[in-house]
């Protein structure tokens, strides 16, 4: 430019595509992984680490491993890999626990009905997700209930929950911790800044006292204590009691979650919804919460991960989960080696984290669908 | 009081109105008369009232002393009554408040569909009248997000109209805008004035004021200083208050 004080623009600069960045993966490695002499070691020190522990790890996995075996002699002999052939034996009991193997074919069907639901509800461009709820929330817990309790009007043998374990019961767990702490935690977000002082002192009340007890003790307490104050014809079964249990404790973390979300939300929205006319159930069902528990997902989810692995302490009251199951399974004299355990809990590890791992994806998914769609 | 005479009553009544913030006297003895059809223009320095004074129509603030009137019905702790107050009353904010997690098509049909019961399709149809209608009809399947400051205040005021209400509240509805995009806006609100409605707006924009208003009404401190048509509250003003802020505000 000149020094000139004035200017005035007789011709429009051209708009320019930016310049090539260098592309590829030398490129890419060189700025990402060796742009410093600090970064350098860091990323050489890290490879050396995945190549010290990797392969053999993926060694005891694989070409070690006993993947067929009618016993565990085979794996007794050959100390040096995993003994998949031990998971293989006791798999029916692992997923079914004692139901009766006459009546598996019950536990299979509710599985896949779930499954089936559970696809359809979740799946972003899914037609008529509104049925899929319908049917998940009300009529999938009665067919289920029909289905793997059983009913004599049906034709279906009873089978007494004391049978029930492995994968049916961890899944049953978790699913109906997580369907009725979600809606119970909302409930009690709101009581918590509910305008009625009762309500309110109530909801802190409930939510303080299940935050300020360990788990256990609120197992130990709906297990035992629950007969006590309830007619004995109405004692819940000893299934349902550890699950009433769980939904009201995580309800209570699940509620302060929605609680920060409720709390980030600026006011004005309260006050758009309530300019229109809309009265408080619709203003929170269609403006407030709509937009909080979005707020929250990555909270209300890694919830639900907890809660899944807390499944797992069910077994303190007796009741036999797939991690319960895995542990009696060791029991048998027939497979007792070095190698089952460590196969054993390995199995275990990859069940949950498969569970935790696929929840985690599906919420960054929806999150950024959402974000993507509001264009911000 | 000017403005046209009803026989069904005035649009709202103040009598008597005191409000306080704790201890803090917010409102001090208002008593304002808004005739059917008349538009008020709002106007003092910052904290002096004349929010707390326009949200008090439809409650979102409540007045402790005095009785508020809006379109016959008296504001009271009755929630009932308060929503059916609000059913009439619309309202526009300095910060839009719009629905991010709806479309502005949608933003302007909850009302319709949830309060008044009105069929989707037609919801959907009034509400794409009222998106012509402020100019941006072809915003309607966005999300408020992404639209400029003009556009959202514009798709405010479509949502406020889709209830068709008797009355419509505007609370410093350009403050927040961009100077290039007060314009939109208040062409929007001139030709809403001009179509009749009853319209009570608290604002900075004189030359809104002297064009549009019936009578401009000057707060301070809680308390009502001057009201008067605007060629002689802006030619001529009366109080010692209100030639200062004058002064102030026009430079």
């Amino acid at each position: 430019m000149s020094d000139a004080i004035a200017f005035v623009r007789e011709r429009s600069e051209p708009l320019d595509p930016p310049p090539t960045l260098a592309g590829g993966a030398i490129a890419w490695a060189r700025a990402n992984l060796f742009s410093s002499f600090g970064s350098t070691l860091t990323t050489v020190a890290f490879i050396a680490l995945a190549l010290w522990l990797v392969p053999p790890l993926v060694r005891w996995a694989t070409i070690d491993a006993v993947w067929a075996a009618p016993d565990g002699a085979l794996c007794r002999q050959n100390q040096d890999g995993a003994c998949w052939a031990f998971v293989a034996a006791k798999m029916d009991y692992l997923r079914y626990g004692s139901y009766p193997i006459a009546e598996r074919w019950r536990v299979d069907a509710a599985e896949a009905l779930g499954a089936a639901l559970i696809v359809w509800l979740l799946w972003p461009t899914a037609p008529k997700r509104g049925w899929a709820a319908l049917l998940f929330f009300v009529a999938y817990p009665f067919a289920a209930f029909v289905l793997l309790r059983g009913s004599p009007r049906f034709g279906l043998p009873m089978v007494d929950t004391i049978l029930w374990g492995g994968v049916l019961v961890t899944l049953l767990t978790a699913l109906v911790a997580i369907v009725f702490s979600l809606p119970l935690g909302v409930l009690l977000a709101l009581g918590r800044r509910s305008r009625l002082p009762v309500v309110r002192l109530a909801s802190v009340l409930f939510i303080e006292v299940m935050r300020g007890v360990p788990f256990i003790t609120v197992l130990f307490m709906t297990n035992t204590m629950l007969p006590l104050f309830v007619p004995e014809a109405w004692t819940p079964d000893r299934l349902i009691r550890p699950l009433i249990g769980m939904a009201l404790f995580s309800a209570a973390y699940m509620a302060e979650e929605v609680r920060g979300g409720l709390q980030l939300l600026p006011r004005g929205q309260y006050e758009g919804a309530m300019a229109l006319g809309l009265n408080y159930p619709r203003m929170m069902g269609l403006v407030i919460l709509p937009q909080a528990l979005t707020m929250v997902i990555p909270g209300i989810v890694n919830n639900f991960v907890g809660l899944f692995m807390d499944t797992t302490l069910v077994s303190v009251v007796g009741v036999t989960d797939f991690l319960e199951a895995m542990n009696n399974a060791f029991k048998d004299p027939a497979w007792s080696g070095p190698t089952i355990m460590a196969t054993g809990y390995v199995f275990a590890g990859l069940f949950y984290f498969a569970f935790c791992w696929g929840m985690a994806r599906y919420s960054t998914h929806v999150e950024r669908r959402l974000a993507a769609g509001r264009g911000r | 009081m000017t403005g046209a005479a009803t026989t069904i009553g005035p649009a709202v009544s103040f009598v008597g109105v005191h409000k306080w913030y704790g201890t803090f006297h917010a409102l001090r003895n208002v008593n304002l008369t808004v005739a059917r059809g008349e538009r008020i223009v709002v106007c003092g320095p910052s904290g002096s009232g004349k929010s707390t004074l326009i949200r008090c129509v439809n409650r979102l603030e409540e007045h402790q002393r005095g009785s508020i009137v809006v379109d016959g019905v008296e504001l009271t702790p009755d929630i009932e009554r308060i929503d059916d107050v609000r059913r009439e009353v619309g309202m526009v904010f300095q910060s839009f408040n719009l629905f991010p997690h709806l479309t502005v098509l949608e933003n302007c049909t909850l009302a319709p569909i949830w309060v008044r019961r009105m069929p989707k399709r037609e919801a959907e149809d009034l509400a794409m009248r009222l998106l012509t209608q402020v100019k941006i009809p072809e915003q309607a399947a966005k999300y408020p997000g992404q639209l400029s400051g003009g556009q959202q205040q514009r798709a405010a005021i479509a949502r406020a109209l889709c209830m068709t209400p008797k009355i419509m509240l505007f609370d410093e509805p350009t403050s927040a805008l961009d100077p290039e995009m007060v314009k939109e806006v208040l062409d929007t609100m001139t030709a809403l004035a001009e179509a009749g409605m009853t319209m009570i707006v608290v604002t900075h924009e004189m030359g809104f004021a002297r064009q549009v208003a019936d009578r401009v009404v000057f707060m301070d401190n809680g308390e009502i200083v001057e009201i008067n048509a605007p060629g002689p509250f802006f030619d001529d003003p009366q109080h010692e208050r209100t030639r200062l802020f004058l002064r102030q505000i026009l430079r």
